[in-house]
Parts: C-alpha cells; sequence; structure tokens
C-alpha cells in the first residue's frame, strides 16, 4: 500500500468545494479551460458527451417540471486521489502518481490511447482527445505557454494547475522560504466568484483547506471505492437555505 | 502397433443402417483421398473470383480505407464517446478472440479426448483460430487513440528504460493474446506438415515451390512421424491451457475494473464458455459453406458431423445459459444501487430489444431447435442456427462494453453509445477473414488426409454373435 503510506509526505495538495457557495455560474470551466488548452470541441460533439473539460458543473433536480425542486451544483474535477484507479490500468505508464505533489498525472507523450484510465475512473472526470480539434486565428494566440497542447489520441485531465504549483514553489525555494498558504490558486479557485473553491496544501494543519476538512459538512466524493480523494465537498442544503 | 478391438458406446448398429454412411466405416485409399484434396484446393469456378474480388473491395474500402481515414481523423468519427470509452472495436475483439477459441477446442480437446467425429474438420477449425485473431488484434489496434505508438505496449529495451506497466490487465490481454497467436500458428502448422509434403508431391510450378517451402523437407519415415506426433501430442496439451487463459484474460480488462456490472468474479469462465458459444457455432457454419462450395467435401462432410456439431453447440449453449443466470443473479442480489440501475437499463433501457434478442438468440434458439436429431444433420437448417447464435454472442459483448459503460456512478455524465466508422470496419473485419479463409482454402489442404485415413484404419465393423458392432482401435 505504497499510496497510502506515501499520503504523509511533505506536499499533499488539496481542495474543498463548497456547495452552498457554489452558484454554477461556469466561471471555473471556462478558466480552466483558458489556464489549460483545453480544446473547444464545437457543438455537436460536446451534445455527443465529448466535450473536453476538466472541470464540470454537474446540475441535478428532483421531480418533473414544472415542480422543480433543484439540488446544489456540484463541480466535479479529477479527485487526485491517493489510491487511484486510473494509475494501475494504463498499460504503458502514462497515468502515474506524482509522488512530489501527491497528484495524479498524465503523461501525454507517453499515453496511446487506450482510454481503460476512463473506463476506470469512477468520476469520469478525464478527458481524451477524439480528434485534432480547431484552434483558429485568435484562438491559437491565447495558449498557455507552460502547459502542453495535447494532440488527438490522447488522454488528459485535471493537474490541479500543477504549473502554477512548481511556479510557486520555484519561486519560493529561490527566496529560501516555505510556501504560504494561499500562495498557491489553481484557475478554477481564483476565478471563483464566491469563493467556494478553496486550494491549499492538507499537509499544512493551519491551512484553511485543512480547517475546511475537518467541517462536520466534508465529505468526499463516491468515498466507500476507497480512492482517497483530494478533493473534499462541503455538502451543502443546510447553511444558507440557497434551495429554500 | 498392437490393435486391440474394443466396442464403443452406442456402437451397435441398428438393423438398417448402412455402415457406409460413417466416414470412419466408409473407407477409401490413401491415393484417392488425396487426390480429392488436392482436386478440391485446384477447383475454383467463376464465381469462387466474384466473391473473392468483391470481398476485397470491400476490405480495400472498409478495412483499410476506413482505417486509414480514422487514424488521420482521430476517434472522433467512430462512436466513443464519455462514458462509453470502449465500443465496437472492443466489441469485435471480444467476439473474434471467441470465434478463435473454436479452433483450439475442436481440435485440441477434441484430440486429446480421442472424439473421433473431429478426424476430416481439425484443421478448418485451427484456421479459424489463427484467421479470426489477426481479426481481433485488428480490431484492438483499431480502437487505440495513437495506433502508431502501439508498440509501446511490447517490452523492449529502450533508451528511456520505460517497461510497460505489468499491472495492468491490458498488458497481460497483449501478451496472452501474443502467445496464443503464435501457439495457435505452430499447432496449425504441425498437424499441416504431412499434408503439405503430400500436396508437393503432387504439384507442378509455383505451388510446387510453396510446398517445398512449408513442408521443411517431411518425407514420412518413421522417426518423423514420432517427432511430429510428440510434438503435436504436446502442443494439444499445452494450448489448451492458453485457450483457457486467453479469454480469461480478455474478460479480467473488465472484470477488474471498478464499474457496477464489469466487477464479478464469475466472467472469466463465462467468457470462456461465450468464447466457445460463438466459436463452435462458427466452425458449424464454415463447415456447411466449404461442404456447398468445395468439390469433394461431401465425402469427408456428413451429416453425422454436423450431428456432433450440434450436440456441441446444445451444450455449450446450456453451459451458457448457466453462467448467465449464475452471473444475473448475483449482480441482482447484491443489490448495489449503480449494479440495479444497469440491470433495469439493459432491460427497460432503449437497447432493451438487444438484451431480449441476445436471451433469444443463445438460448431459446438452441434449446428448441438443436434437440433434434433431423435440424442437426440439415447443413441448412444448422447454418442458420450458428448464425443466430453467434449474432446472439455478439450482442451478447455489444451489451457488456458500450451499453454497460453508459451507465456509471455519476449519473450526470450517462450517454448512449452510437456506432460511427465502427460499423464499416466491423463489415471490412468480417469480409477480410472470410477472405483470407477463401484464399486458404485453395492454397492449404482442408482435410488432414493423414488424419482421416489413420481413423478409417482404426475403426471396423465386428459380428458380436448376430449383432453387427462399430470397433474402434486405440493406437496409441
Amino acid at each position: 500500500m505504497g499510496n497510502l503510506l506515501a499520503e504523509t509526505s511533505n506536499h499533499k495538495w488539496g481542495m474543498v468545494i463548497d456547495q452552498d457557495l457554489c452558484t454554477g455560474c461556469q466561471a471555473c470551466v471556462t478558466a480552466c479551460a483558458m489556464e489549460n488548452n483545453i480544446s473547444f470541441v464545437g457543438e455537436v460533439d460536446a451534445g455527443y458527451g465529448r466535450s473536453m473539460h476538466w472541470i464540470r458543473i454537474e446540475r441535478f433536480w428532483d421531480g418533473e417540471f414544472p415542480d422543480v425542486k433543484a439540488t446544489t451544483f456540484q463541480p466535479v474535477l479529477c479527485q487526485q486521489c491517493g489510491h487511484a484507479p486510473c494509475e494501475p490500468v494504463c498499460p504503458v505508464y502514462a497515468s502515474v502518481h506524482s509522488q512530489a505533489e501527491q497528484t495524479n498525472l498524465q503523461v501525454y507523450n507517453r499515453c496511446v490511447g487506450t482510454r481503460y484510465c476512463a473506463n476506470n475512473c469512477p468520476y469520469q472526470v478525464r478527458a481524451f482527445n477524439w480528434r485534432d480539434f480547431p484552434r483558429p486565428e485568435p484562438l491559437s494566440n491565447q495558449l498557455h505557454p507552460d502547459v502542453t497542447v495535447r494532440r488527438r489520441g490522447v488522454m488528459e485531465k485535471c493537474t490541479f494547475c500543477l504549473q502554477r504549483i512548481l511556479k510557486a514553489e520555484d519561486a519560493a525555494n529561490a527566496e529560501s522560504r516555505q510556501l504560504t498558504d494561499g500562495e498557491v490558486v489553481t484557475a478554477c479557485s481564483q476565478v471563483c466568484p464566491t469563493g467556494a473553491i478553496i486550494f491549499g496544501r492538507l499537509d499544512d494543519p493551519e491551512s484553511l483547506v485543512s480547517h475546511l476538512v475537518r467541517d462536520g459538512r466534508a465529505v468526499q466524493l463516491l468515498e466507500e471505492l476507497g480512492t482517497l480523494p483530494s478533493v473534499t465537498y462541503l455538502k451543502g442544503g443546510s447553511s444558507y437555505g440557497r434551495n429554500g | 502397433m498392437v490393435a486391440t478391438a474394443k466396442p464403443l458406446e452406442h456402437t451397435l448398429l441398428e438393423e438398417h443402417e448402412d455402415p457406409r454412411q460413417h466416414l470412419m466405416l466408409d473407407p477409401k485409399p490413401r491415393g484417392e483421398m488425396n487426390a480429392m484434396v488436392m482436386d478440391s484446393m485446384h477447383t475454383t469456378s467463376w464465381k469462387f473470383w466474384v466473391v473473392a474480388i468483391l470481398l476485397g473491395l470491400v476490405v480495400l474500402l472498409c478495412l483499410f480505407g476506413a482505417w486509414g481515414y480514422l487514424i488521420a481523423e482521430g476517434l472522433g468519427v467512430a462512436g466513443v464517446n464519455r462514458p462509453s470509452y470502449w465500443g465496437i472495436f472492443l466489441v469485435n475483439t471480444v467476439f473474434w478472440i471467441g470465434i478463435s477459441h473454436a479452433g483450439t477446442f475442436v481440435s485440441a480437446l477434441l484430440r486429446v479426448f480421442k472424439a473421433e467425429f473431429r478426424r476430416p474438420f481439425t484443421r478448418a477449425a485451427e484456421l479459424m483460430t489463427t484467421f479470426g485473431l489477426i481479426q481481433a488484434g485488428l480490431s484492438i489496434f483499431m480502437h487505440m487513440g495513437r495506433v502508431w505508438l502501439s508498440y509501446w505496449l511490447m517490452p523492449y529495451p529502450n533508451e528511456r528504460s520505460l517497461w510497460p506497466n505489468f499491472h495492468s490487465p491490458l498488458s497481460w490481454d497483449f501478451l496472452a493474446i501474443n502467445t496464443y497467436l503464435l501457439a495457435s500458428t505452430m499447432y496449425l502448422f504441425l498437424p499441416l506438415i504431412p499434408d503439405l509434403a503430400m500436396a508437393r508431391d503432387r504439384s507442378k510450378g509455383w505451388r510446387k515451390v510453396f510446398y517445398r517451402l512449408l513442408a521443411l523437407g517431411f518425407r514420412g519415415t518413421e522417426g518423423e512421424w514420432t517427432h511430429l506426433r510428440t510434438a503435436m501430442n504436446i502442443f494439444a496439451f499445452a494450448i489448451i491451457p492458453v485457450m483457457f487463459s486467453v479469454h480469461t484474460i480478455v474478460s479480467w480488462d473488465f472484470a477488474a475494473a471498478t464499474r457496477p456490472g464489469w466487477s464479478s468474479t464469475i466472467f472469466g469462465p463465462y467468457f470462456v464458455v461465450g468464447a466457445l458459444q460463438s466459436g463452435i457455432a462458427a466452425v458449424a457454419m464454415v463447415l456447411v459453406v466449404i461442404r456447398a462450395t468445395m468439390k469433394n467435401m461431401k465425402y469427408f462432410l456428413r451429416p453425422e458431423h454436423f450431428d456432433a456439431m450440434g450436440k456441441l453447440m446444445l451444450i455449450v449453449s446450456m453451459t451458457w445459459s448457466y453462467f448467465f443466470f449464475n452471473d444475473y443473479m448475483v449482480q441482482w442480489y447484491g443489490g448495489d444501487k449503480f449494479t440495479q440501475m444497469l440491470l433495469e437499463f439493459h432491460e427497460k433501457g432503449p437497447m432493451g430489444w438487444m438484451w431480449f434478442a441476445m436471451l433469444i438468440c443463445n438460448v431459446a434458439v438452441p434449446f428448441l431447435t438443436l434437440w433434434n436429431k433431423k435440424i442437426r444433420r440439415t447443413p441448412g437448417l444448422l447454418f442458420t442456427i450458428g448464425l443466430i447464435i453467434n449474432i446472439g454472442m455478439w450482442f451478447e459483448r455489444y451489451i457488456i462494453i458500450p451499453i454497460s459503460l453508459t451507465i456509471n456512478r455519476m449519473p450526470f455524465t450517462w450517454k448512449l453509445y452510437k456506432p460511427g466508422i465502427e460499423i464499416l470496419l466491423s463489415i471490412g473485419t468480417l469480409s477480410f477473414f472470410i477472405l483470407i479463409y477463401m484464399i486458404a482454402s485453395r492454397l492449404i489442404p482442408l482435410v488432414p488426409v493423414w488424419e482421416v485415413q489413420e481413423g478409417q484404419m482404426a475403426h471396423g465393423l465386428r459380428k458380436v454373435g448376430k449383432a453387427v458392432v462399430k470397433t474402434v482401435s486405440d493406437l496409441e
């Protein structure tokens, strides 16, 4: 159980999503696409279940129209499992565990596109490059230089904005200091207008995420599968009465 | 060689039965049988060429053309989506590996158990193994996102010190299928050597060169036969566990995953039986076609052989039903929320018709027809039943892969799979299989003459009192 032991290593990044604060505005989805050079698949492919977002807002409702009772919004992204089902099934080690950041990495250059990882992901958060989606002129100018552009036939997924983590760590190392809480924010967390997405180090007991993880409302997605996710949800519908 | 006569079960001839209706009791001289087999290889009507050219065009267009387009465009032209990341390509892979199982089953298992009816068609079944595996391999490669890098699945020394991940069921699969392909090709080749030598001695021109190269200088001396028999015996025993392991490992691709409906401990034997179900039916179909289209085959393939195949199909169909029920029962009783939804989706979802069609094709049709001797002995009917069983088994794999993938633990992502270019490629692989089989039927002696002759020499009739008893001498 190497993965369990690794839980205690130095930098464990984690995220808390407060479902009471989430308004379902999709700003995180947009920001993520900008930050991580995610392709726009177009209307037809998106309608057929091929949209490539690394984070999606799940929206559920109870009952039939017009007596609809909306439940809370649920942003779902890669849960960066400590014991990830996607990792052992890849035949070429394209889906691997990062010992340094305690996240799941996808090595685009190594991926041969068997899509086993996506089948085995209980959260269905992996995105496959079904085609080489076009990036016409003005769009091609907004590519993030720190992030690989993926080609067709390759699996991809949320990295917890690894490029931002590395940049901040480098800066801190250069100044010979520790990272401070809140120094690294992911793109989704940065743009969230209500502050529903909080990112930070779970190994630092004083960080904001560590405090929130101990909250009474804290739950994890499909906890029963034993995947040890790094994302914690503060379940909604009780505190602020958004659905009331 | 000491020949000891012993009565077989049910060997008493009925009053008015003609013993010559049995191939083993209707011997012909070796030279005549050789000539018949050579003749069947050399005779091609214009229909053969028309069908071959048409199939060639279909293969060119639907297999190579469509595959090239798929590689150039990416998997977007296929029907796979989230959550059905695997579609018809893997359905075809499992289906063709299933077809390939019959060859080994019919040939190796029946050889080991000395089932005499196998003798005239072991070769025809073994050819299906090798050719079916080729289609399975092609389908896997079609399924890959970056097929041009598929050699990364192989463990080869490289400057980056990267190895494939041996934890992945796909890696096991890759090794298992390769092992099976190599072993089954060798197993096809060994019993073929005497027949190749026979053909070499009876042909001219390029055929002579072809057979001389393949026959490896076999002359039929005592020593050569001893070695050949030893090798065939080793392979016949060794390939049986390989056959069982291959489809078990294929089933682990699914059973080892954390998905409702897939994590089942019974998938291994269930898949093996499913493979035999479609494979034996396919062998029966091929035998019917060979008998109807090739010269002199009515002597070698007789109603008794279809009768035996029909019985096998019925037994395997019963076994398949048992495993299906066992799997379904435990999944249903388990009461897992998502499994429950999946089972309901199978029956009441938009593809529910396929679930019921599967049960009709795999259970109802064989159960209701194959118990009847007349039906079993009628080639046309047996062909139809074989076709129905194969359609049913293809449906079964379709239900296990894309339809079961539709239901997962995140209901937000549920989406039905609609096939795209996969349909063309499926037609392409089927045509490719038929085409190479057709070509092989004119290049390779489809009936193992030596094996038939061996059987005919061992069989005889004896009188016990007033009854005539069929006997077979135990050669080994």
